[in-house]
């Protein structure tokens, strides 16, 4: 039964960390940002700063619970547009075929060639520094393999017999790909998506923690992560519970997705990560 | 053999082009791009007249077309063009950088293989077992530990505590510089690898020409030997090779943090300055890197697998 | 029969684990095949067949395993001998050959080598002298132009061309014991017929005995001596492949029988329904207690529920497991 183990273990992990991030207001100590006493800094943790406060006398508790505000809602928003980019572009390619499947398999095969981590570099790196830029350098990279996936399994559902019946009894395409085609191989891609959401989040962190993410003060796990470095050698503590919330996160949804992936799409149980 | 090579060459060329317009449309075609990489959150830093004589100047002014067919020439002579801020050719600031990256993504790489695909190969052989478990928790693990954060920790346990290695840089390109950047880079590597391998040793073990093997008479050390190894080798070097460019990408966060001067993070602090040429430059030369590797994987897997020679 | 049979497999048991229980996917069977004789089992899928001949070679696996009875080949008993010694049996004495010729093969290597490492394997041959052998032994099973096709990898070859392969693996170490399992149920009609007349040539020519396993009656009589029919684990009869077809005793083997649409019948007979066994087979957790047949048996009681019936032998040779065994020359068609 390990299998279920994944499933529950991951959705455990994944609902403390959303829940602690919708009551945070509430959770908190104080407010992470404009609560800055330095005559606190670098506290370890302890009664009143449950873990510790920063270099500007921030606590450090509070600023991970609203961290996670940010970091799931660029998590979940920007894996969301990969995924409706993905499932439109492969399961269009899919159905259509021809010049269409032409230009996306290239599209597609051009993107797995970039790392997605540099592409939203190189995408920040014309936008002006912001939350929207974010989103939007984010919510390109990563739609590749969801792309592939919907490709594939649209062709495979392709030639069934419900499918011919709906076109030869008049339906438009747009509607038996919505109706016909998206239900059928709705299972791996939601398996994906919820694989891909930890891999936003990481990206997310990883642009913040290089500056180019969410910009201090506002707390987010990756940026809190940045300025931690500096104060490695005065306050290590700083560095610890921001990268153990982007772990527990990512931990919860890749346990998640590997145990809906047993449920939804068992044939592929052996062969993915 | 050969038509194979010719025909992957042939596939890895248009990959190639493609990037290359797609950086083109994203740096210079863009509007504003130029622009904004002169500015400092919105605010131009320049006048407006210099702006239009540095425009004439890199040839901005052109049409598209023929700045794309200029380009496209400068790329085939290995003119990357001129950094913003250095003024050094943009293929000198990279080739500076190179080796650095390359060492790092080869120490992890081989960090993860070393590894991971033991690991892997343990947790099959004993399914379902407590071995089984635990490899499979600490791989999921360590595809879930963000990398930056287990350097900070690798930092503070290995180079500040215990004071056994050196906590960034890039010394003197010595070994005990590298442990601790590649261990952070090759741990989520290592995870994939060791789950990838369990996966595909278990579909062998489990195959029909296995039970064959074992029908025929051979012993478990030579199924393993003979049908095994070389069977789980093509999906283990087609997942290293898939994993080599998720290595390159997740160089730039470990460069960074160990203030270790490679590609990576000359791409992001470039980023940061707007120096777009050499954003341009690092960018494809990451991906050529990305696709070489490929392309040796895939005719290495091909030597092993008859039926890829086809493809 | 006893004795100086071959194998004599003597109430085998083989038990099938799920969360902790054991069930018995085979309950009990008994039968022997002498030298170069052919046994021929049929059954639907599921009835264990399969798994029978996998204990004989020894190749049963975890959640499968031996529950009881025993197997003698040659007058030694082998059902626990340990890996290293049936190894020595596996592919030299006994030998097997699968269902699924498109995957039975390593792909990564030529076809010739695969049949050549039998006799590396167990007869001390060099490679070089095993891959002269390996040829002549391709040669044997009618492959055309031998040395050529020595070279060629598994998936160049069709799924009959793979069988032949397998087969010459199999009868390379010249085996006294054959077992078949489903040979041909994946090829196409055309090749089927060549495959099997290629099994009986060689097994004769060579004195092996086969146990022939199908799920096709028309192809065990036409094979084989002696047929055994299986359902639900149990064997619930055996006799001579005439007999079973013209004085089946065991309401199963009717049935089996009388559903076979023969040609000229409609002539016959005028137009009529295709007989079935009303039911399904029972999955192995949910054997019955009594008779498992009895479920779906006409001629059931109350005697047929409770207890699962002993073989009761037959005049003509054989036995047949039943309470109420149908009457000898009840049907005639």
């Amino acid at each position: 039964m390990k299998i279920r183990v994944n499933l529950w273990l991951g959705a455990v992990l994944f609902v403390t960390v959303v829940l602690a991030g919708i009551l945070a207001p509430w959770l908190a100590h104080t407010d992470p940002v404009m609560d800055a006493n330095l005559m606190n800094a670098e506290t370890p943790p302890g009664a009143e700063f449950w873990f510790g406060t920063d270099a500007q006398g921030r606590d450090i508790y509070s600023r991970v619970l609203h961290g996670a505000r940010i970091s799931l809602t660029v998590g979940i928003v920007t894996q969301l547009i990969n995924t409706v980019i993905g499932v439109a572009l492969g399961m269009s390619a899919g159905y259509w075929g021809g010049w269409w499947d032409d230009v996306v398999s290239g599209l597609t095969n051009m993107m797995l060639a970039i790392p997605s981590l540099v592409f939203a570099l190189a995408v920040m790196a014309i936008l002006t520094p912001g939350l929207t830029s974010l989103l939007i350098a984010l919510g390109l990279t990563n739609w590749s393999h969801t792309c592939r996936l919907s490709r594939a399994a649209t062709l495979s559902v392709r030639n069934q017999g419900y499918i011919r019946a709906a076109q030869v009894l008049g339906f438009s395409d747009l509607h038996i790909m919505m109706r016909e085609v998206l239900p059928n191989i709705a299972g791996p891609i939601i398996v994906i998506g919820t694989l891909g959401m930890g891999g936003a989040v990481l990206a997310e962190a990883s642009l913040s923690f290089l500056g180019l993410g969410i910009r201090p003060p506002y707390p987010s796990w990756g940026s809190m992560l940045s300025d931690a470095r500096d104060q490695i050698t005065t306050a290590p503590w700083v560095s610890i519970f921001p990268g153990l919330a982007i772990f527990i996160t990512v931990l919860g949804l890749n346990l998640l997705g590997d145990g809906l992936r047993d449920i939804l799409d068992p044939q592929d149980r052996a062969r993915r990560s | 053999m050969l038509s194979f090579l010719l025909r992957r060459l042939m596939q890895t060329v248009p990959i190639l082009v493609a990037v290359a317009g797609l950086i083109f449309v994203l740096f210079s075609v863009i509007p504003g791009s130029f622009e904004s990489s002169l500015m400092d959150d919105g605010k131009s830093m320049i006048d407006e007249q210099t702006v239009q004589r540095i425009r004439k100047e890199l040839g901005l002014d052109q049409p598209v077309a023929v700045r794309f067919v200029r380009y496209v020439g400068s790329l085939a002579t290995l003119d990357l063009g001129t950094s913003f801020r250095t003024r050094q050719p943009v293929t000198t600031v990279i080739a500076e950088r190179l080796w650095p990256t390359l060492k790092l993504a080869l120490a992890a790489t081989l960090f993860a293989v070393v590894l991971g695909i033991p690991l892997g190969f343990l947790a099959a052989m004993r399914p379902g077992t407590l071995i089984d478990s635990a490899s499979m928790v600490v791989a999921v693990s360590g595809l879930s530990l963000p990398k930056f954060w287990l350097g900070l920790l690798l930092m503070y346990l290995f180079a500040l505590t215990l004071g056994w290695l050196p906590s960034f840089g890039y010394g003197n390109g010595g070994i005990s510089h590298l442990i601790l950047p590649a261990i952070a880079l090759g741990v989520s590597p290592l995870g994939l690898l060791a789950r990838t391998t369990r996966a595909a040793v278990l579909d062998i073990m489990n195959a029909d020409f296995v039970r064959t093997a074992r029908s025929k008479g051979m012993s478990e050390v030579r199924v393993v030997r003979w049908h095994l190894a070389r069977n789980a080798l093509v999906i283990v070097l087609t997942t290293v090779g898939l994993q080599f460019g998720s290595v390159i990408g997740q160089a730039v966060v470990v460069e960074k943090l160990f203030a270790w001067p490679g590609l990576g993070s000359l791409l992001v602090d470039s980023v940061s300055l707007r120096d777009i040429p050499v954003v341009q430059g690092c960018i494809l030369t990451l991906v050529l890197f990305f696709l070489v590797v490929n392309l040796v994987v895939d005719v290495l897997a091909a030597l092993v697998d008859p039926r890829i020679r086809y493809t | 029969m006893t004795g100086d049979a071959l194998l004599e497999v003597d109430r085998l048991t083989i038990a099938l684990t799920q969360d902790g229980v054991a069930h018995s996917a085979v309950k009990e069977v008994s039968f022997s095949i002498g030298r170069g004789e052919t046994l021929g089992l049929v059954g639907e899928s599921g009835c264990g067949k399969s798994i029978t001949a996998l204990a004989l070679i020894g190749l049963l696996r975890r959640p499968l395993s031996i529950g009881g009875g025993s197997i003698r080949f040659k007058g030694r008993e082998i059902q626990s001998l340990s890996d290293a010694e049936m190894r020595r049996l596996r592919g030299n004495a006994i030998s097997m050959i699968f269902q699924e010729p498109m995957t039975a093969l390593n792909p990564l290597s030529p076809i010739g080598r695969q049949i050549a490492e039998m006799f590396v394997l167990h007869k001390g041959a060099t490679w070089h002298e095993a891959e002269r052998q390996a040829v002549a032994a391709l040669g044997r099973v009618q492959v055309p132009a031998p040395e050529a096709r020595a070279k060629d990898y598994p998936h160049q070859l069709s799924g009959g061309m793979r069988q032949r392969v397998m087969i010459a693996i199999a009868l390379a170490c010249r085996p006294d014991l054959l077992l078949a399992d489903e040979p041909t149920t994946a090829l196409d009609v055309t090749v089927q017929a060549e495959i099997l007349e290629l099994i009986r040539d060689l097994s004769a020519a060579e004195g092996t005995a086969v146990l022939m396993i199908s799920h096709d009656l028309g192809l065990i009589a036409n094979m084989c001596r002696s047929v055994g029919v299986m359902y639900a684990g149990r064997l619930v009869e055996q006799q001579a492949a005439e007999a079973i077809f013209t004085g089946p005793r065991h309401p199963y083997t009717q049935g089996l029988v009388a559903s076979l649409p023969l040609l000229g019948n409609r002539a016959r007979h005028g137009r009529k329904r295709l007989q079935e066994i009303a039911g399904v087979v029972p999955p192995v957790s949910a054997y019955p207690a009594g008779c498992r047949f009895a479920p779906r048996c006409e001629r059931a009681d109350a005697v047929c529920r409770d207890v699962d019936p002993e073989p009761t032998a037959l005049p003509g040779g054989g036995h047949v497991r039943c309470h109420h065994p149908v009457t000898a020359g009840a049907n005639a068609s």
